[in-house]
């Protein structure tokens, strides 16, 4: 008799228990925030001409590659200011990562590599994080010679070493750090 | 109460039948350790059906004999139900030796002696208090490396989880105190959540054989439980400190129990432990530190015929995790493997960062069992369990403190078994289990869940057979079936449903359309039907074999379904696969055992076959914005494990003892024909231990020689690396080199009074520094595994 009345009360407290359990029925959809969909190189001329080269990807994570684009046309022997933004667009309106990339500037560094240089461009950094170090988002780009198929490749380092050798004039060969953003930029010089 | 006793047992013995019966049979019952009479034990009389009592001095009378054989049954609180046989030719006096054990909360579970398993014919070994304690300030994936055949696979130091036979998280099944942890454990970084302080005896048990736990226990079964209660008004405790060099580490850890003569018990334990970076041989494992916090209470009343238990613990962990392994791509991956040494290298320290885990497991518990004269005993026990997981990243700006994963799992477990022990030589069980399991991921995380919320159910029913044949041969048969439903709601990207070709198989199970994300709730029913059959032959007195198969299906757990996202520690992007079906395995298992003063040798050999076995390996590659990523995809396979592990210890005299374990362990995927990934390269222990009585004095030397693994499934890929315009070779696969390392273990009891002694022990680790990788540690990318530790514990027993 008491194991048939433990065994109810057993049941009894199982079920209620159970019944109070169940109030996530439909979960909430996350929309990721910080992951970068969109890195964007603006590059201005002194005349005021621009040219955008951009890699997005907005399925993030998804089987989709990232979708490259350039805008404009890069004229040879020419001093552009550079411009980079990271943007995550399955925000609305997009959000803007680079504050928060400016704001930890310690923290960051973006790194500007050439792998295949036929125009012999340059990239030099003209910002600087409270240490005296350069973050990378605003740089001066110098064309070179009337060339095709130069290749960049950007990279946004989380925590890299910044005293490591070369790593302040942009050689990321000792940076260590996390990758957060690698995208590769192809143009021609005209 | 005594005087009833007397007067039940004269009445018993003073009814008679049959002329010629006149012989009169004395007995006395006696501890098998110390010899003290043990009273009120129950002795049922076969052949007349009838019962006799042990009075005060243990001794029991049954009158109005006849020629012939006398059966007894003798049954007593306190130790294990023994039955033994006499020839009566004329009146008779015998001294019977009893096991003076308790009878444990489940019946399922009478241990606490070497010879009394959980199990008759599955290969089970038994780790005990005095080998667990030298395990205090480490994890219970490390104290089991103590039986041969079990390694562990890790990630770092501080996630250590078991595997048996070269099997692991999913295909075990972990019990504490009589519940099936329910902990996320199908994650390779996520460790059993038990605190090897709050058990005093575990059992570990190759094969699925023990079906009594489970029917999913591909690879086996871990039982832990606490102290046995003492019928006894006493009351003890112990207290254990420790210090480490290695991470400038300490734990403690302190219990109390308080037993009655009348049954009643409560105990509490209670345990802190912390260490900070650990070092490598030649630098530091920056951010490896931990922290852990244990409590468990239990009380109850337990005699013969009816007792209760309750039960709770709690048990937080929060584990640094190697910081040079947070990589963000592949091209991180590559230059980490490249390079020699971790490349991020800190000054010591306490603190946890990011990259850590911060774990709480809770379990509570309420069981009950009553005995019915002469049918057997029925068990009713109810479990809830609360496992909150948060695992952090390294983030930045607002969500820098915000967990990247956020997982609340809450179990619920009823079940009920009966023991039916009247029948002379056979021992039925049945038992019946309901489950309901609820996980919630969290979405304030703000990264999309990598495991969905879902709620389980899981209903298993079984019975199982134990019939000793004859004094030599044991044989026992198991039947189990369970049913699984997972009832999950999981948002997929788009472009991965697609790419995946559900909006194919499963478009009717899509709720709701987001754009770019799709609410679906995929729904499995899934039936398993596990059964095993084994004896246990008793050759002589030294020597037996026992033989065992066991069939036995697992259904692909919520990772294997539902992954879907970067793994970043791994740097590759991880695929479930909905389409998954459950993997069913079919092992036999042969050992042999010798046991004498001089020698104790067991061989183990198992063969196992598992069809749809699930494994995950690299498909290919994907680009996104933060650069190129392996995916590796959830597939199955028809595979094969098999080996043979090796104990042995030998005793040159009374001072010297030499032990070895040693295991074998291959595993191939058939359908494909090469070796499967993560099976224990051959690894063999060897100890010379001296001892002497004086205070208990031991010392001893161990040599761990692990082998390099040479069969392994080549999982290296190419990949480009854009900043150096370079396609390479990215070597995830090529095993470590071979490595052996020195251990040396010493320890004194002295005695501080009459019931109180204080262990001493002085613990060297990797004496001799040795710089070595494991292939089972998955850090073994970053950094080399831990040098020299020496451990001081002190344990005093009062």
């Amino acid at each position: 008799m008491k194991t048939i009345k433990f065994l109810f009360i057993t049941v009894l407290s199982l079920s209620a228990l159970v019944s109070c359990s169940s109030d996530d029925d439909t979960p909430e959809a996350v929309n990721e925030e910080e992951i970068i969909t969109t890195v964007r190189l603006e590059l201005t001329a002194a005349s005021g001409d621009m040219v955008v080269l951009q890699s997005q990807d907005l399925d993030g994570e998804g089987p989709d590659a990232p979708v490259y684009t350039i805008n404009g046309t890069i004229l040879a022997d020419t001093e552009y200011t550079g411009d980079i933004q990271f943007l995550n667009e399955l925000e609305s309106p997009a959000e803007d990562i680079t504050e928060e990339v400016l704001e930890e500037g310690v923290d960051h560094q973006v790194f500007y590599t050439f792998t295949t240089n036929n125009a012999d461009s340059s990239v030099t950094y003209t910002d600087m994080d409270d240490n005296g170090n350069p973050i990378g988002l605003s740089t001066t780009f110098n064309s070179g010679a009337t060339s095709t198929d130069n290749i960049l490749v950007v990279t946004l380092r989380h925590e890299p070493t910044k005293s490591a050798d070369g790593v302040s004039t942009g050689d990321i060969t000792n940076a260590g750090g996390a990758t957060d953003a690698n995208v590769t930029f192809t143009y021609d010089v005209n | 109460m005594k005087q009833i006793i007397i007067g039940l047992v004269i009445a018993i013995s003073s009814f008679s039948y049959g002329q010629d019966c006149t012989y009169i049979f004395l007995g006395e019952l006696k501890d098998f350790h110390d010899g003290t009479p043990i009273e009120s034990a129950t002795i049922y009389q076969k052949e007349s059906g009838k019962y006799a009592f042990s009075d005060l001095d243990g001794k029991f009378k049954i009158e109005n004999l006849c020629a012939g054989t006398l059966t007894l049954t003798i049954s007593h609180a306190n130790c294990e139900t023994k039955t033994v046989s006499f020839e009566i030719n004329g009146d008779s006096f015998k001294t019977i030796l009893m096991e003076h054990h308790i009878e444990e909360l489940n019946e399922v579970s009478v241990t606490a002696h070497v010879d009394k398993k959980e199990t008759k014919t599955a290969q089970e070994t038994v780790l005990k208090e005095q080998t667990l304690k030298k395990y205090s300030a480490l994890s219970i994936g490390d104290a089991l490396k103590e039986v041969a055949g079990v390694s562990s696979i890790s990630t770092g130091s501080s996630i250590v989880k078991p595997m048996i036979n070269g099997m692991h998280s999913s295909r075990l099944i972990m019990l504490n105190n009589n519940v099936r942890l329910q902990d996320q454990d199908w994650g390779i970084e996520h460790a059993p959540n038990m605190d090897v302080n709050a058990v005093s005896q575990i059992s570990v048990i190759k094969g699925a054989g023990a079906l009594a736990y489970g029917g999913d226990a591909i690879g086996g079964v871990v039982v832990a439980n606490p102290e046995r209660v003492f019928l006894k008004d006493t009351l003890f405790g112990k207290t254990t400190l420790s210090g480490q060099t290695n991470g400038r580490g300490y734990a403690f850890n302190t219990k109390l129990n308080k037993y009655t003569k009348k049954g009643w018990f409560a105990s509490v334990q209670g345990s802190l432990k912390q260490n900070g970076d650990f070092e490598a041989p030649d630098y530091v494992l920056t951010n490896t530190g931990s922290n852990s916090k244990g409590f468990t209470f239990r009380a109850g009343k337990q005699t013969f015929e009816s007792g209760f238990e309750v039960f709770y613990s709690y048990l937080n962990n929060e584990i640094g995790i190697l910081k040079a392994s947070h990589i963000g791509n592949i091209e991180d991956l590559v230059s980490a493997i490249n390079s020699s040494e971790p490349l991020v290298i800190e000054d010591f320290s306490y603190d946890i960062n990011a990259p850590k885990q911060d774990v709480t497991h809770q379990v509570a518990k309420a069981m009950y069992y009553k005995r019915f004269n002469n049918f057997g005993k029925v068990n009713l026990q109810y479990d809830y369990q609360n496992n909150q997981r948060y695992e952090y990243d390294i983030r930045v700006g607002d969500d820098r403190d915000t967990p990247a994963l956020d997982l609340k799992l809450q179990t619920h477990t009823i079940s009920s078994d009966i023991v039916l022990d009247a029948l002379k030589g056979y021992k039925l069980k049945f038992g019946i289990m309901g489950r309901y399991q609820d996980n919630f991921a969290n979405p304030d995380t703000g990264i999309r869940r990598l495991i969905p919320d879902y709620d389980k159910y899981d209903f298993g029913i079984y019975t199982t057979a134990e019939h000793n044949l004859n004094a030599k041969m044991t044989l026992d048969f198991g039947l189990r079936y369970d049913y699984n439903r997972i009832d999950a709601k999981k948002y997929y990207i788009t472009s991965r449903w697609e790419e995946r070709g559900y909006d194919e198989d499963f478009s009717n199970i899509i709720l709701e359309d987001l754009g770019t994300q799709l609410l679906v709730n995929p729904v499995f029913d899934y039936h398993n039907f596990s059964a095993s059959a084994g004896f246990n032959y008793q050759l002589n007195e030294h020597n037996s074999f026992i033989g065992n198969y066991s069939l036995s299906s697992r259904p692909p757990n919520p990772s294997e379904l539902f992954s879907d996202g970067l793994h970043h520690s791994a740097a590759r992007i991880e695929l479930g696969d909905l389409n998954l079906t459950k993997e069913t395995s079919n092992r036999v298992s042969a050992s042999y055992n010798h046991n004498s003063n001089q020698l104790n040798l067991t061989v183990e050999a198992f063969y196992n076959h598992i069809n749809d076995y699930m494994y995950i390996e690299p498909t290919g590659i994907e680009q996104t914005i933060r650069g190129a990523f392996p995916v590796w995809e959830y597939l199955q396979t028809d595979a094969e494990l098999y080996g043979i592990d090796l104990s042995a210890n030998y005793n040159f005299n009374a001072h010297f003892n030499f032990s070895n374990k040693s295991s074998y362990t291959v595993g191939n995927d058939i359908e494909n024909d090469r070796p499967l990934i993560n099976i224990p390269a051959f690894n063999t222990r060897n100890s010379i231990t001296y001892t002497n009585d004086w205070k208990q004095f031991s010392a001893s030397l161990t040599s761990e020689w692990t082998f390099e693994q040479t069969k392994y499934p080549d999982n290296n890929f190419e990949t480009y690396i854009a900043s150096t315009n370079e396609t390479v070779l990215v070597d995830v696969s090529t095993p470590p080199s071979a490595y052996q390392l020195l251990n040396f273990y010493s320890e004194v009891t002295l005695k501080t009074s009459n019931k109180t002694n204080l262990n001493i022990a002085l613990s060297v680790n990797n004496l001799l520094d040795t710089n070595y990788r494991a292939y089972l540690n998955r850090l073994r990318y970053f950094a080399d595994d831990m040098g020299r530790n020496v451990m001081l514990q002190l344990q005093f027993n009062y």
